[in-house]
């Protein structure tokens, strides 16, 4: 136990772990805020989509040699999302066939792209780790390190401000309609409240991963609790608590982060499970 | 206070009723009724605002229609107690304001009283009775808007029990003065207690006052009349 600690207060010596650990917190916080919200009007998908675009996107500034590549995966993984709601309206291609083809086509572009252009003497070690996240934690710059804080608060904070619209589009669009609300609008920021979350949370567990950033802390807190705004704390919780276990676990036994971080939320999620099969409900 | 003339209604750009022409005014009790696959979910969405008509016009003298959908699968699924969803029905009130104040709250809350269950306010929704469900929803719909009601086949899926308590429900809203709009199936109810009626047939289109409708042919198809 003592060797544990002392080790914890070796790394947490280096300046970049602490950065991983608070940039880690903040991501695992934003990703959980809407993870109801997904769950619930049938986004996941969109969620797993975009996730997708975004390593297509990833590929194409590794090729041009970006030095902050999240200048360039943002704008398409927004713009994205807001293609995908709208042809998800228009009803003409059926949205999950098109979400479907927009990820396997982003995916297949993506991984061509990083072998033929690479410079790397390791493909399939970037590959892994733009898809399962790997360290590249442990590796930010300052720089990245601001951009992330900066995203991730601003996330919070339109996701308190916009607060009572996004429970009742969640909760039932039309009737916002019907009363004159714009819920149109409402689901627009939604969807890019969404890329940008995703975005944010592929620095910590990889674009194959971040869905379940997302969708595990909700189901979890929904499985145990009964009204919302308990739901998306509980869930908050649940998903920081998980992303500092999961990143000091993969310090301490050198795993992959990303993937442990993902199975602490699944840990909770079995036990959360658990809790609502024998309360009997 | 709704004025519709014209109105063509479709989906893709498919026309499937045309020449609707009806109005309703303050204190009326309106059914809609008509077969299935005739066009009336349609223009219940149209008339809510969720698609938009291929042509005519529909003049609402109010932004805000209080509306009791049917019921999703999504919101019977939904964690959210009762009382944050009667607040919800708030929102176009809210204008540009972040969180709801104490007025949205006392309305709320009258509403909740008006709907007599106070007592759930804490419970949450996915385990309330489908007639508790629906008192919430309506008592939402009294937040948006305490002049008109649109009820969409409220009745659907209650026991005859909770569905004569509802529709009693709704005829003390309209004798308190509140104007309602409402779809069903039930042609008990529609004799019993609307004022007017509009029947989308596959064939013809009708709207008049309930005595014009019994007169009607329209009123054999519904099953109201025998035919002579």
């Amino acid at each position: 136990m003592q060797d544990i600690a002392g080790n914890l207060q070796f790394y947490f010596s280096f300046p970049f772990v602490k950065y991983a650990l608070i940039v880690g917190v903040l991501i695992a916080l934003c990703s959980s805020l809407l993870g109801v919200t997904l769950v619930l009007k049938r986004y996941s998908f969109i969620g797993d989509g975009l996730s997708h675009v975004a390593f297509g996107a990833l590929a194409i500034a590794s090729v041009l040699k970006l030095a902050d590549k999240n200048i360039l995966i943002l704008p398409i993984t927004v713009i994205t999302a807001i293609l995908l709601l709208k042809t998800g309206q228009s009803a003409k291609i059926k949205g999950d066939a098109a979400i479907a083809m927009l990820s396997v086509g982003a995916l297949a572009i993506g991984y061509m792209l990083m072998n033929i252009f690479s410079t790397s003497s390791n493909v399939s070690g970037d590959v892994c780790s733009t898809l399962f996240g790997s360290t590249s934690i442990l590796t930010l710059t300052s720089d990245q390190v601001i951009l992330c804080l900066v995203l991730a608060v601003i996330m919070i904070i339109m996701f308190i401000v916009l607060y009572n619209r996004i429970f009742a589009v969640t909760f039932d669009e039309n009737f916002v309609t019907a009363t004159g609300g714009s819920a149109n609008t409402y689901n627009l920021l939604i969807a890019i409240m969404i890329a940008v979350i995703i975005v944010l949370g592929m620095n910590l567990v990889g674009s194959l991963l971040i869905s379940a950033l997302i969708i595990f802390p909700a189901l979890s807190a929904m499985s145990i609790l009964k009204n919302f705004r308990s739901v998306v704390i509980c869930s908050a919780v649940i998903s920081v608590v998980c992303a500092l276990a999961g990143i000091l676990i993969s310090i301490l036994f050198s795993t992959p982060v990303g993937s442990t971080i993902v199975i602490c939320d699944m840990v909770v999620f079995l036990i959360c499970f658990g809790i609502r099969k024998v309360a009997g409900e | 206070m709704l004025e519709v003339k014209d109105l063509s209604i479709g989906y893709d750009g498919k026309e499937i009723v045309e020449n609707i022409n009806f109005h309703v005014r303050e204190g009326d009790y309106l059914c809609i009724v008509g077969e299935n696959g005739a066009g009336k979910s349609t223009l219940v969405k149209t008339l809510l605002g969720l698609q938009k008509p291929i042509s005519g016009e529909i003049k609402k003298e109010e932004e805000g229609i209080g509306y009791l959908p049917q019921q999703t699968i999504i919101q019977r699924d939904f964690p959210a107690s009762v009382w944050e969803i009667v607040l919800s029905g708030n929102l176009s009130n809210l204008g540009k304001k972040i969180f709801y104040g104490s007025k949205e709250k006392q309305r709320a809350k009258e509403n909740l009283e008006r709907m007599g269950i106070s007592d759930l306010k804490d419970k949450c929704y996915r385990n309330l009775s489908g007639g508790q469900q629906q008192r919430v929803l309506l008592a939402r719909a009294l937040c948006a808007s305490d002049r008109i009601l649109f009820l969409d086949e409220p009745v659907s899926g209650l026991d005859p029990k909770v569905t004569a308590d509802f529709y009693e429900l709704t005829e003390e809203l309209h004798k308190s003065g509140i104007t309602i709009i409402m779809v069903s199936h039930d042609p008990q109810a529609v004799l019993e207690y609307s004022t007017h009626i509009l029947h989308i047939g596959k064939e013809s289109i009708f709207f008049g006052t309930k005595e014009e409708y019994l007169k009607s042919d329209n009123a054999i198809q519904l099953g109201i009349k025998r035919e002579e």
